[in-house]
């Protein structure tokens, strides 16, 4: 037990090689799709869930209380912008009964002090407030939100005040990657204890805005060194959880550690997905928790089933020796870049369409196009 | 950054301080999985046997050192060797974010 060994994640928990899926850990609840911001990359799909078709308080406290049976460790509270639920706290309140371990992912422009200290109360664990860049006149024009960066700051402050733990969620792109250093030390000053610094992933509301968020190499480079320079001077202080851009990439991200592996996704009308992204492909059917109970959707779904393990994959996935370590990257991306999610993630430079994908970004990167699409229930409004 | 005296710093773990979780660290024993659990942000680690002993003493109150003593006289080892051990791995806890100093014995 001398060193870090005795604490090593991801052992016993993920699933063995061969093994189509295993117990799952973590699940995103996106308790709703309405969201006062308009990030123009926007990890919702493009097609939002309308309020009038979101669960009930009932339905999701019945979800909540079968989750620790399977396995469930975490539920992280998303959307949309979770607090645009009435009974959130309720939510978290029911979470922290059925003995889980829960996270608020907020933009945190309509916390206040008295419903942080509620939350903290019903047993939050922890909470992540997204930040757009560190300029409010940057950050409020990318989220599309007139004072919104003042408001995150005293979300923030209140955050801490009320003994929670907060998370920084810096989403950087060309237009704000050269505030990065700013960004960390921002999250320092507000006492928080871990920065997430992600690239944006391309698809849905991305892949719409992708000429005016894609970064050049240059910028990935300078990201890179600011990461490793920073995580080094804040050992102990703050800590980096760090998403690389796969566009630049030789090899694809693992997405969600596999296809319904370990982790799933809620969406606000209750259909359980293998990740945020996965109504983004077109053609396939997702079963709901009104229909199902969670534990049969967890084994028998046939959307999960249809790419776990490694059968499905065609080549060069199927005879490469990668193919249980990525399972293949991300069928999200597959199916937005080359219309079949089946295909091998074009991030991957064994893909033939890799070339051609890194040089559309290469090319997007340098034409110098600013202006977003904002995401909103009316399928986005360009930038005036 | 500023010279802030109130800017945060880096915890360094000693034997003569008193160490516990923090309220986003979470040790628990998992049923299904049949094992102890660390639950942290976006993470889940698997503490060994000797850790979770060693966590479920780190209350806040007891030092290192003590635990260690007592660690010691369990294992009949030596308490150096323990408290050695005790200490990096709790400074890897802390350097990850996930350990709190309690009251510190003077
Ligand atoms: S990314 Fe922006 S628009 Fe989308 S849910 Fe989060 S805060 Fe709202
Ligand atoms: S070919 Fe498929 S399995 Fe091999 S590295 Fe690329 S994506 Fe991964």
């Amino acid at each position: 037990m001398s060193d870090a060994s005795a604490l090593e994640p991801d052992t016993g928990l993920t699933p063995g090689k061969g093994t189509s899926h295993g117990l799952p850990v973590a699940v995103l609840l996106e308790v709703t799709h309405r969201c006062p911001l308009q990030c123009p990359y926007c990890s919702n799909p493009v097609e939002l869930d309308r309020p009038k078709s979101e669960l009930s308080t009932e339905e999701w406290v019945r979800v909540l209380h079968e989750m620790p049976d399977l396995g469930i460790l975490q539920v992280h509270f998303s959307g949309g912008e979770p607090m645009a639920r009435k009974d959130i706290v309720e939510l978290v309140q029911a979470a922290t009964d059925a003995g889980l371990y829960s996270n608020l992912i907020t933009s945190g422009v309509t916390l206040t002090r008295e419903r942080l200290e509620a939350l903290a109360d019903a047993g939050l664990s922890h909470v992540q407030i997204s930040f757009q860049a560190n300029d409010p006149v940057l950050a409020n024009r990318v989220g599309g939100y007139k004072n919104g960066h003042a408001k995150k700051l005293e979300a923030a402050k209140w955050t801490r005040e009320a003994g929670l733990p907060l998370t920084v969620n810096a989403v950087m792109h060309r237009q704000n990657l050269h505030e990065l250093p700013d960004m960390i030390d921002m999250a320092v000053e507000m006492g928080a204890h871990r920065i997430e610094v992600a690239n944006v992933q391309y698809y849905g509301w991305a892949l719409k805005n992708r000429a005016a968020l894609m970064p050049t190499m240059a910028q990935i480079e300078e990201c890179n060194r600011v990461v490793e320079e920073a995580e080094e001077r804040l050992k102990g202080i703050l800590a980096i959880d760090y998403v690389v851009p796969d566009y630049y990439a030789v090899r694809p991200k693992t997405c969600m550690g596999g296809w319904g592996r370990q982790f799933f996704n809620i969406s606000p009308a209750g259909r359980v997905l293998p990740c945020h992204a996965a109504e983004s492909i077109t053609g396939l059917e997702f079963d709901s928790v009104r229909d199902h109970a969670l534990g049969w959707i967890w084994d028998h779904s046939p959307a999960l089933n249809l790419y776990r393990g490694t059968d499905w994959m065609p080549e060069p996935c199927q005879s490469c020796d990668f193919k249980e370590e990525d399972f293949g990257g991300c069928r999200c991306q597959a199916f937005a870049l080359t219309g079949d999610a089946a295909n091998t993630d074009p991030a991957c430079s064994f893909s033939p369409h890799h070339d051609a994908i890194f040089k559309t970004a290469e090319t997007e990167a340098e034409t110098g196009e600013t202006r977003f699409i904002y995401r909103n229930l009316a399928g986005g409004t360009p930038e005036a | 950054m500023t010279g802030d005296a109130r800017a945060p710093q880096r915890l360094i773990v000693t034997g003569e301080m008193a160490v516990t979780l923090p309220r986003h660290v979470q040790l628990r024993f998992n049923k299904p999985r049949d094992m102890w659990l660390l639950l942290a942000p976006e993470r889940v680690l698997e503490p060994d046997a000797i850790a979770v002993t060693v966590l479920q003493k780190c209350d806040g109150t007891r030092t290192i050192r003590d635990i260690s003593q007592e660690l010691a006289d369990i294992y009949t080892a030596p308490v150096e060797t323990i408290e050695a051990d005790v200490t990096a791995m709790m400074q890897d806890l802390a350097d990850k974010g996930f350990l709190t100093e309690g009251r510190t014995h003077e």
